[in-house]
């Protein structure tokens, strides 16, 4: 589904040049679910941001499904990840205003979806993640694994064939990291690909394929097989 | 997506902070309701001037003497008085004429019935009347007969009846002018204040030959007039009718080709219409003057949203992470600004008509609220919230996803 080629992502500051991304390959199947570890300021970041259309690569190849993401527009990489992505934040970006409902509707207002049906949808989706007693909380009046669940939701609500998960559990505490990482179980077991960056050993021990980065490039890539 | 949607966006935001929004477009209001209320105020000008000067007659050419002439005719002696044959000449030669009136005036004192009373005098024929639109409340106007034997009768002014016999009936009260005995025979219809702040009731009328033989005297030839008014069958006669009389003004004077006239024809639509042009140019000025603050209003918004979207940094980023296109960014903060502009014009031009009525009551001044004034204050509120929300809005749009949401 993923196929990446020596994917570069150069930060020019100055006189120097850092590589945040020095030359990146890998593929990523329709159903897998991938931990990308290492170090800090390895690049994992990076490399999710690129694969979810929010930035783009210095140079490289970035394949989605045969698509040429790497050379789409403005507006088709916005298409890009309003359809085919959704994205997990460490520090949930949910809006401050909207209630857990309308933040979880917002994809799909962008998407055109109308409001009987998106709002139907995002219930739905509320009550999947185990906030259907919640819809009318805005995010202040949520614990940080509640808003993570609805930030869950909120990637979910275009039924995307990626999601990604940047540091997902970095901000919460191990009895609610353990509510969310069973429910990505959940949606992998359903068919959805999940690409999952982590610090976490629990997290990284739930999937099935382990990347490793180091200094911007993979280092190591195991699989494990169906977790225990 | 639905544009609709963008509207909803937008109102949330306006909404989420209501006192800072009313701020905000406070500047647009103050700048709206200036500008109708200036150009309300403007309009009310206009209409006054407008009756002040239809006011003196309609379809009339007034003409007098020009005391600016040219020393070449000035040499060849015609003098600079109208005279009584000018006038025959005018009734006899130009076509289309209603009325012609000469007039000789005055200024004296009346004395009656142990009250006194300065005011002017003029001499007239029955035609002036009919040339300036006048008519009579009580008695009657001196016929023909009366006006060509120079008979000493007099029609008063409303004011001047008042003035010498409170509410008893002037008719055939005697009155001495300057001295010279008169008997009153009619009283004018009142006409109230003119719009130039004059009196016009404050006024006699007696025959011409009266008023030349007894109370001008000695000081002018003794058949000149200082005015002759002229009135036209119809409006449409009146330049047709204008210049006939200049032709044969000239005539009389023997004014030569190229020699410049040595009297002056002005027909009131023209003298309406420079002053209307005159008014309105001030106007102009003056909703320019408070269209300057609609500026300053604008500029407000501006400010107001570069906060904003700095503020939303983070809100901008997150929307373009979940399919909000660049284009969709930028409609829903021009909206935003529009809408706050939007309310600002509203409320201002709630203001401003408000504020010309309320300066029509306090000020006796017409309040003239144009009918263009609603569409006007809305079109450029909108315009305002456009043009200055514009760049706040672009930067909104151009903001790098990543780098937005990293924003704290
Ligand atoms: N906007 C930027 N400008 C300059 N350098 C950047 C920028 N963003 C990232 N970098 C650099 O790129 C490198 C990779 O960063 P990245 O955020 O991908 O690391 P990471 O693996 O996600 O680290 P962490 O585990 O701490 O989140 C780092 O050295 C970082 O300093
Ligand atoms: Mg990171």
């Amino acid at each position: 589904m993923i196929e990446v080629r020596d994917l570069r992502k150069i930060y020019v500051m100055g006189d120097e040049e850092l590589a945040a991304l020095a030359g990146v390959t890998l593929t990523i199947e329709r159903g897998e679910y991938v931990a990308i570890i290492g170090p800090s300021g390895s690049g994992k970041s990076t490399l999710m941001n690129i694969l979810g259309g929010l930035d783009r690569a210095t140079s490289g190849d970035y394949r989605f499904e045969g698509e040429d993401v790497a050379h789409f527009s403005d507006d088709q990489l916005a298409e890009f990840r309003n359809r085919r992505i959704g994205f997990v934040f460490q520090s949930f970006q949910l809006l401050p205003r909207l209630t857990a409902l309308q933040n979880v509707e917002l994809p799909m207002i962008y998407a055109g979806v109308g409001v009987a049906e998106r709002r139907a949808r995002a219930a739905e989706l509320l009550e999947r993640v185990g906030l259907g007693a919640r819809m009318g909380h805005r995010p202040t009046q949520l614990s940080g694994g509640q808003q993570q669940r609805v930030a869950v939701a909120r990637s979910l609500a275009n039924r995307p064939d990626l999601l990604l998960a940047d540091e997902p559990t970095g901000a919460l505490d191990t009895r609610t990291s353990e509510d969310v990482l069973a429910l990505f179980g959940q949606l992998n077991a359903e068919g959805l690909t999940l690409a999952i960056v982590t610090h976490d050993p629990e997290v990284a021990q739930a999937a099935r394929r382990r990347i490793t980065f180091r200094d911007g490039l993979v280092v190591s890539d195991e699989r494990t097989g169906v977790p225990a | 997506m639905n544009p609709l949607e963008l509207g909803r966006f937008a109102l949330g935001a306006i909404l989420a902070h209501p006192m800072r929004s009313v701020l905000t477009s406070l500047g647009v209001v103050i700048g709206v309701a200036a500008v109708v209320m200036m150009t309300s105020i403007g309009l009310g000008a206009q209409q006054r001037v407008t009756q002040a000067i239809s006011g003196l007659g309609s379809n009339l050419i007034i003409v007098t003497p020009n005391f600016q002439r040219g020393p070449v005719s000035q040499a060849a002696g015609a003098g600079v008085s109208l005279r009584d044959a000018d006038a025959e000449a005018i009734r006899k030669q130009v076509a289309d004429v209603a009325a012609v009136a000469p007039v000789v005036r005055g200024q004296g004192q009346l004395a009656a019935d142990g009250a006194n009373w300065n005011t002017r005098i003029e001499g007239v024929t029955p035609e002036y009347l009919d040339a300036r639109d006048l008519t009579i409340a009580a008695g009657r106007m001196f016929d023909e007969r009366e006006a060509r034997q120079g008979r000493k009768v007099l029609v008063v002014g409303a004011t001047v009846a008042r003035e010498l016999w409170g509410d008893d009936d002037p008719i055939g009260r005697r009155v001495r002018v300057r001295t010279v005995p008169f008997e009153v025979i009619g009283v004018l219809e009142s006409k109230g204040q003119s719009g130039f702040g004059q009196d016009q009731d404050d006024v006699v009328l007696a025959p011409l030959s009266a008023v030349r033989s007894r109370i001008v005297g000695r000081r002018s030839r003794g058949d000149s007039v200082q005015t002759i008014y002229v009135k036209a069958a119809d409006e449409e006669s009146l330049d047709r009718v204008q210049e006939d009389v200049i032709n044969v003004l000239r005539d009389q004077h023997r004014i030569r080709a190229g020699e410049d006239d040595d009297f002056q024809t002005q027909n009131m639509a023209s003298i309406l219409a420079a002053s209307q042009a005159a008014v309105g140019t001030f106007t102009v000025l003056l909703a320019a003057v408070a269209g300057v603050s609609l500026v300053v209003g604008g500029v407000g918004i501006m400010n107001i949203m570069l906060v904003a979207v700095t503020e939303r940094t983070r809100e901008i980023g997150l929307r373009m992470a979940v399919g909000a296109k660049r284009s969709h960014v930028l409609i829903q903060f021009a909206l935003e600004s529009v809408a706050l502009s939007l309310v600002g014009g509203l409320i201002g031009l709630a203001i401003g008509v408000g504020g010309a009525f309320l300066v029509a009551k306090l000020g006796d001044w017409p309040a003239a609220v144009p009918a263009w004034a609603g569409p006007l204050a809305l079109g450029f509120s909108v315009a305002v919230g456009l043009l200055f929300g514009a760049y706040p809005s672009w930067r909104a749009a151009r903001l790098d996803p990543i780098e937005a949401l990293r924003r704290e």
